[in-house]
């Protein structure tokens, strides 16, 4: 195959950014997504070329390192794939490819399609998680939890976070992100001590850095691992309840 | 030179060897425990358990990860499960029982008083991570489902569907995350480990680079711990994310740390082989497909009829034939070794005839397709995806691949290397695995050194340097070693040759799998001992990096590449010295009459540790023996 890439390169934060034309040549079907970019930084390494900076590392889907929009869209065109489980032979001999960064002010540009995700972190350490001391735990067995909860937790925890729900959604907003993780911590006994004051922290962290929910989905659609839109839904939930609940901890209103 | 391997082995009867050391070890009090900073290098499961359990106890900890967030870690891509010995199943597993088995699948190369710790330990892994949220599968009485994973006898293997890595490294995160939310912790993220940092003898701290902009630092600790993980990306191809490296590792032994083994590396028998020269990096497949999966070749030679048109009295179902006990479930290596066997013999298939076929139709059949999607819905899907063949109607193509190192940094009981202050977790150390690690035992090891026994070992060191400050980064000492790293980036940018790093490192990974792979012989690591020196030759004058000191990927390979060089001769020269075969060790010379590995217990029931003399091509080898006191020294047979 025989490819054109439009490129965003952008040498830091601060720098100026431009579009830059690339030809790929001799590329294989079969080749994923990355292989392809890879070939072609080879390609300008040898040649005395500037090679694009990208980030990528587990090249399986889970690791959520990559993601660049391709066409416009996070991840590229097939559903329920991380951009490095992309292959070739969902384009045609002679495409044009626009290959560029996550785009979000709680995503600032590392350089040209890296991008630093430490909001995400923030998110996390603000709540995302269970107090649990290494070596208090009781038996694992201790307390049964019925399987249809535990796969629902199992199916919010799959989430990468590759950022590409804040990429696709036209708000920049971090609402399946953020719900994602709550849902899993929040549908598990374990996980009810915390459940209220972790909606609070966590939904108040993501707005410090993401725009709002205005229900467009297309962090859905355009999500990896396809993490239901439920889950937002009992985000709002679970934070309509905490602004009461986290009231009635502080002892202003009574049970 | 001034090595000296001391396992520092508990004595007492091995059942209470780690409840004795535990109770002689020196302990900090309480109150101590802030005036001591520990510095973490890598955020796997080893890693982050180590760190958020240091922060909890009260240490000063900063952590370190070239990763834009420590969630990244490639811990994250193990799919199977994680082993526990909790006899939740009554089906007569205990510590005793998980013991032994990896003492056995270890293939009688590591030490047992490590061993029956980790089996030990392996009970209270499971119930921290249920308490911090890990959604494990369930029965529907809500309590936990275990599978028989990697040919044990007994169900003992945990799991989150097939992402019980990621699962497992999102707890440790989150313990973590929740440390540096509280300032227990310190968290530094896309920076790179490029030294450690010897004062009198003792780890004192490292030089980092900033990955994101090119600023080189140092950081000082009162101890040192290295959890960056394995070597397998010394082959190029392999299983293991594309920036896994050794390089934290290789600097911390030419600061005089010793690697052990490093000729043990595991091949997985079930990935999908290779399909063209770009390939960057190769994919599992969960090894739990083999539990209905048929494996064949063609009997004949260069058959290259598609797979529906051969007919089943053409096929050679071979591990069924030769291992009717344990069939396609037959070890990793074992398994390796015979799908090399055929591949090489001329019956290996697809258009590159470099795989072997792992069929579903006799499954298929009998379960019916509901069932088998159920199963493995989401393993054919990525198959799918990546080859665009359908499995459910064409047999799957697997062949093995480089998947994980047991050899690395050589380490005590306590997990201390040969340097004071320096420690070596999870998979970055030689420890536990022997020869050979059992499936669903690596997230076991990495979770048991991060969450209980470094948080118990690392008092016996501290105590000692109480009242002692860190030593300043403008102590000579850190200027050195800094403006070592500075000199180094410049010397790569400056070379100014005409080939990538990545072809470099293309070029050496065919010499190791060639002569370092599956299997070995004194002919082919002979050629390999003088073709890498070569070739390292020409790489460093003929290397191209381009751009400057800042975000540079180009910069971060060239040196990575260049300790896989000094790494893989290594590792040939231990392959070389070592005349036995053990585990994933397979040298041709040393074989039984049908093909299985002959152990020579007599001269080599020992651990190879090497020391760094200056000259990658001139290691110096030290040798700990190896005692069997509760495991009987056999042959393994998997008939």
């Amino acid at each position: 195959m025989q490819l054109k890439l439009k490129v965003w390169r952008q040498d830091g934060p601060e720098a100026p950014g431009r579009f830059e034309t690339y030809d790929a040549v001799d590329i294989k079907p079969d080749m994923s997504f990355l292989e392809m970019l890879d070939v072609v930084n080879n390609r300008l390494v040898e040649a005395g070329g500037d090679p694009i900076t990208f980030d990528s590392d587990c090249r399986e889907g889970i690791c959520g390192t990559c993601g660049v929009m391709i066409d416009g869209q996070a991840h590229g065109p097939w559903k329920g794939a991380a951009t490095c489980q992309l292959h070739m032979r969902a384009f045609r001999d002679g495409d044009t490819i626009v290959i560029e960064p996550w785009q979000a002010a709680g995503f600032p540009i590392v350089k040209d399609l890296m991008v630093n995700r430490a909001s995400f972190d923030a998110i996390v350490s603000s709540g995302g998680f269970i107090s649990a001391d290494t070596g208090a735990a009781p038996d694992a067995n201790e307390i049964p939890i019925p399987k249809p909860v535990a796969d629902s937790a199992m199916d919010a925890a799959a989430c990468i976070g590759c950022g590409a729900c804040v990429a696709a959604c036209p708000n920049s907003a971090a609402q399946l992100f953020t719900s994602a993780k709550l849902a899993h911590l929040n549908l598990l006994p374990q996980g009810q001590a915390e459940r209220f004051k972790r909606t609070e922290a966590m939904v108040e962290t993501m707005e410090q850095f993401f725009g709002s929910c205005t229900n467009h989905g297309e962090c859905h659609e355009a999500c990896p691992k396809e993490i239901p839109l439920d889950f937002i839904a009992l985000m709002n939930r679970d934070y309509l309840k905490s602004k009461l609940k986290n009231r009635k901890l502080a002892g202003q209103v009574f049970p | 030179m001034g090595i000296t391997l001391d396992a520092k082995t508990p004595s007492g009867p091995i059942e209470d060897q780690w409840n004795n050391h535990k109770f002689s070890v020196k302990l900090v009090n309480p109150n101590n425990k802030r005036k001591f900073t520990v510095l973490v290098v890598g955020t796997g499961l080893a890693g982050a358990a180590a760190a958020a359990s240091l922060a909890q106890l009260g240490y000063k900890v900063k952590v370190f990860t070239f990763h834009d967030t420590p969630r990244r870690a490639h811990s994250i891509a193990a799919q199977g499960g994680i082993n526990a010995a909790k006899n939740y199943k009554n089906d007569g597993d205990s510590v005793q029982r998980l013991f032994y088995d990896t003492v056995k699948g270890g293939d009688f190369r590591s030490r047992e008083s490590n061993v029956h710790r980790l089996a030990e330990v392996s009970v209270n892994i499971i119930d921290q991570c249920v308490a911090q949220g890990v959604p494990f599968a369930r029965e529907y009485g809500g309590l936990l489902d275990n599978r028989s994973f990697g040919g044990a006898q007994v169900s003992r293997t945990f799991y989150a569907k097939g992402q019980t890595g990621q699962q497992l490294l999102l707890g440790a995160y989150q313990a973590l995350m929740q440390q540096v939310g509280t300032g227990a912790c310190e968290l530094h993220t896309k920076v790179e480990m490029l030294d450690v940092v010897i004062k009198d003898g003792q780890a004192c701290g490292i030089v980092v680079r900033d990955l994101a902009t090119g600023e080189i630092t140092s950081h000082s600790g009162h101890a040192v711990l290295l959890a960056t993980g394995g070597y397998s990306n010394a082959f190029y191809l392999s299983t293991n994310a594309m920036n896994c490296n050794v390089t934290a590792a290789w600097r911390a032994h030419k600061r005089g740390a010793a690697f052990a083994n490093p000729c043990y590396t595991q091949i997985h028998p079930t990935c999908i082989p290779a399909s063209d020269e770009f390939q960057s990096k190769l994919t599992l497949m969960s090894e739990s497909l083999r539990n209905d999966g048929r494996i064949w070749v063609p009997k004949l030679a260069g058959d290259d009829r598609p797979p529906g048109q051969i007919p089943e009295s053409e096929r050679d179902y071979y591990l069924e034939r030769i291992y009717p006990s344990f069939g396609n479930l037959a070890p990793r290596d074992v398994s390796s070794r015979a799908a090399k066997r055929m591949v090489d013999s001329g019956h290996g298939i697809g258009t590159l005839h470099n795989g072997v076929y792992l069929d579903f139709s006799e499954a298929i059949g009998r379960l019916g397709e509901p069932v088998v999607r159920d199963r493995y819905g989401n393993l054919f899907d990525m198959y799918q995806r990546i080859t665009d063949e359908n499995p459910y109607q064409v047999p799957m193509r697997i062949y093995p691949a480089p998947h994980y190192t047991m050899g690395g940094l050589w380490v005590d009981y306590n997990l201390m290397t040969t340097v004071p202050g320096l420690y070596a977790l999870g998979e970055a150390n030689f420890s536990d695995h022997g020869a050979n690690r059992l499936g669903a035992s690596a997230l076991m090891q990495g979770l048991a050194d991060g969450y209980f026994v470094i948080p118990s070992t690392i008092s016996d060191y501290l105590a000692g340097l109480l009242g002692n400050p860190v030593v300043p980064t403008d102590d000579p000492a850190f200027t050195t070693a800094e403006s070592g790293v500075r000199d180094d980036v410049a010397r790569w940018l400056a070379v100014g040759g005409s080939r990538s790093a990545d072809h470099y490192h293309r070029e050496l990974g065919k010499i190791v799998w060639d002569y370092c792979g599956m299997s070995r012989d004194r002919t082919g690591l002979d050629k390999a001992l003088s073709e890498i020196p070569a070739l390292r030759e020409e790489f460093v004058t003929n290397v191209r990096v381009p751009g400057g000191a800042g975000v540079n990927q180009e910069l971060e390979k060239v040196q990575r590449v260049a300790d896989f060089f000094d790494l893989a001769e290594l590792m040939c020269r231990d392959a070389l010295e070592r005349e036995e075969s053990c585990g994933g060790h397979f040298r041709e010379e040393y074989q039984t009459d049908d093909g299985e590995a002959l152990r020579n217990d007599d001269d080599f029931c020992n651990v190879a540790a090497w020391e760094w003399s200056g000259n990658p091509s001139e290691p110096v080898k030290h040798v700990e023996p190896l005692e069997f006191e509760y495991v009987k020294l056999t042959q393994r047979s998997y008939k």
